[in-house]
């Protein structure tokens, strides 16, 4: 039974890998290089995996491809741009920043920033009406005037006041 | 005024909103559609052997820029989808007297001998592709087809089979429009 969890527990810590033996480089440099790499390539039949985890046969002919370009001495941004230029950017999987995709980069900024100005506003507005009542007319300065003179007067001069009696009980 | 129109404000995201999911739910659109890159770029660098026991020549691509229309079609024995589209590809052919050329993806040249015996064969060329060949043209799986204008540009790349009314609404228009 124990053994039976060390194995699933192995089991579930080993990483998404598809790459088999025989497509490894002899040199550890590029092959590290192209592992990064393929990180970044999706899987164009799988919808969101990378290259590096697919072991859909064109995911492996594309981890090939990048071996190869490397081998030939391609830089990095060459691989992609060979891959971009055959499936769009739909094959890399960390959209570009280009005018085309603001939207998808910037939107949360932008909602953020709609979000602030309004919270902003509001505020803004609450302090503005909270000024705005402070502010008596003529006749209630000079009554309000009266009633700090007088406490009693409080008592007395409730001509107008029909919630009143409720409050005093 | 300025105030009651505050108030629609949550009415027109709604709005947005609801137009968004009416979009994103329609039954005509596919949501795994890709749009294709290779559109108006020229002729994909390959050069295929031919198929094994198969009497056509393989093909490269100097064999497309001719001066003429042609279409290329991905097919593999292995795949049905492209059993379901070869009658509508061959009476095309037949029909429009387009040069069809195939390039056999990943597949076993027996499989794909026995397979054009029992269907027909259609196509002019047929190239052998052990996967290079599909990622050259921006293939990610079969089949799919273009068309290629005189001059090797393509003009046209549909993923998935040329069944239904796809010929008579998209093929057969681009065709024309090529070919005054």
């Amino acid at each position: 039974m124990r053994a039976l969890a060390v194995v699933l527990a192995l089991l579930i810590g080993m990483p998404a890998v598809a790459l088999e033996p025989d497509e490894i480089l002899p040199d550890p440099v590029l092959e590290q290089r192209a592992r990064e790499l393929s990180k970044e390539i999706r899987c164009v039949v799988c919808q969101n995996e990378s290259i590096d985890s697919s072991n859909a046969d064109i995911a492996r002919e594309v981890r090939l491809l990048v071996r190869e370009r490397l081998v030939a001495g391609d830089s990095d941004q060459q691989v992609l741009d060979y891959l971009v230029a055959r499936y769009g950017d739909f094959v890399l999987l960390r959209p570009p920043v280009k005018p085309g995709t603001y939207l998808l980069w910037f939107g949360p900024g932008i909602v953020l920033l709609f979000g602030l100005a309004a919270v902003f506003f509001f505020f803004r507005r609450q302090r503005a009406a909270a000024t705005g009542a402070a502010s008596l007319s003529a006749e209630e300065e000079a009554r309000l005037a009266r009633l700090l003179d007088d406490p009693d007067a409080a008592q007395n001069n409730q001509p107008t006041a029909p919630a009143e009696p409720k409050e005093r009980r | 005024m300025t105030q009651r129109l505050f108030f629609l404000l949550p009415l027109l995201i709604f709005a947005v909103l609801a137009g968004y999911f009416l979009w994103g739910l329609s039954p005509d659109r596919d949501p795994q559609a890709l749009p294709s890159a290779m559109i108006d770029r020229p002729t994909p660098e390959f050069d295929l052997p031919p198929v094994p026991g198969l009497p056509q020549p393989g093909l490269a691509s100097a064999d497309l820029a001719q001066g003429e229309v042609v279409m290329v079609n991905f097919f593999a024995s292995w795949c049905v989808p492209c059993r379901a589209e070869h009658p509508y590809l061959t009476e095309l052919a037949e029909r429009s007297g387009v040069p069809l050329y195939g390039i056999n993806h990943r597949d076993k040249p027996e499989a794909a001998v026995a397979w054009l015996e029992e269907l027909g064969n259609p196509y002019r060329r047929i190239g052998a592709d052990s996967g290079r060949g599909a990622v050259e043209w921006g293939v990610s799986g079969v089949p799919e087809t273009f068309i290629l204008d005189g001059e090797g540009r393509i003009r046209y790349h549909h993923r998935g089979p040329l069944v239904g009314d796809l010929i008579e609404k998209e093929v057969e228009p681009m065709l024309r429009a090529l070919r005054p």
